[in-house]
């Protein structure tokens, strides 16, 4: 038996990106903070990209605290649902486009969100990767960790609780 | 107490990203504040159903604990937030208001602790809870 051909390259990119940018940009609050992802395989970094409007101590100046656990909670949101769904990318089951035209998949909810403030953010783009601790039917939880100049030098982590939509194929998974 | 609560009203205007949220300190006492965040179809987290997110929620909530600490009679310098946690009762209803409620209700010479809450007009039900540690500088 052969194993079945891969698909180009610039299929799988595309798709995948496609299916990533419908998920983001489908989310306003996402937009209005200036969130974008980057992604290599099925791996995401959250870019918080810096506006004067983010700023929460304007003598510092420092970001808004208040900003920087809404960007941990969007890349812990995004990861976690990035995960959930991406199977269902590979497969084909999800369409981009039908994504892109509004019909987003249900999110995970947000059940408790811990941050821990370890330095004040600068007023530059922030950068945040999420780690999928557990992710079960109903629960999940997740670590994530930002950081600005230095990757070795976080600025902000949090932990959180969500609970997940049912599976897409409505099996228990 | 009169100047420090007008002292604080506008420190919160002079937040940049409490500006951007068109928040609203509505209510200032000694420890205790509280501050209104309209509804924006821009802080929708949820297009299909128009639930506002829980990041911007979090925001006012970061906001109010800090302006609840900066209102404490023990006049801090300053503050900033060590660790909040936020807990999710319930998703707020679109197209109203959110209103927080802080209180600190304790304070060292270095640390403040602090609890909010969260309603939209089913005042009864809250939205959101938290609880967190804030720093306390020291006047120059």
């Amino acid at each position: 038996m052969s194993r079945k051909r891969p698909e180009p390259m610039q299929v799988v990119k595309q798709r995948r990106d496609a299916t990533l940018n419908a998920l983001v940009h489908g989310v306003p609050y996402i937009r209005f903070l200036g969130i974008e992802f980057d992604r290599r395989g099925d791996e995401l970094t959250g870019v918080l990209n810096f506006d004067d409007d983010l700023i929460g101590n304007p003598f510092l100046p420092a970001l808004h605290g208040g900003v920087t656990a809404a960007f941990l909670e969007v890349t812990s949101i995004i990861t976690l649902s990035w995960m959930h769904l991406f199977p269902h990318i590979e497969s084909g089951a999800i369409d981009p486009e039908d994504m892109a035209a509004g019909n987003l998949p249900r999110l995970p909810r947000t059940i408790d969100f811990t941050v821990d403030y370890l330095r004040s953010g600068l007023p530059r783009d922030a950068y945040a990767r999420a780690t999928v601790s557990r992710s079960g039917r109903r629960y999940a939880s997740v670590h994530v960790a930002a950081w600005q100049d230095h990757a070795d030098k976080l600025f902000a982590q949090a932990t959180g609780h969500f609970l997940m939509p049912p599976p897409l194929d409505g099996s228990g998974d | 107490m009169v100047d420090k609560s007008g002292l604080a009203r506008q420190f919160i205007e002079a937040i940049p990203h409490a500006r951007a949220l068109a928040m609203e300190l509505t209510d200032i006492g000694e420890g205790t504040a509280v501050i209104r965040m309209p509804y924006d179809r821009r802080l929708v987290g949820d297009p299909k159903s128009g639930v506002i997110h829980g990041g911007a929620v979090s925001a006012v909530m970061d906001t109010c604990c800090g302006a609840a600490v900066m209102s404490h009679p023990s006049a801090p310098g300053g503050t900033a937030t060590i660790d909040l946690r936020i807990d999710y009762m319930r998703a707020a209803s679109p197209g109203q208001a959110i209103v927080t409620t802080a209180t600190c209700y304790h304070i060292t010479r270095n640390v403040a602790f602090v609890r909010a809450t969260a309603v939209d007009d089913d005042t009864e039900n809250p939205v959101a809870t938290a609880s967190g540690a804030f720093t306390v500088e020291q006047r120059f």
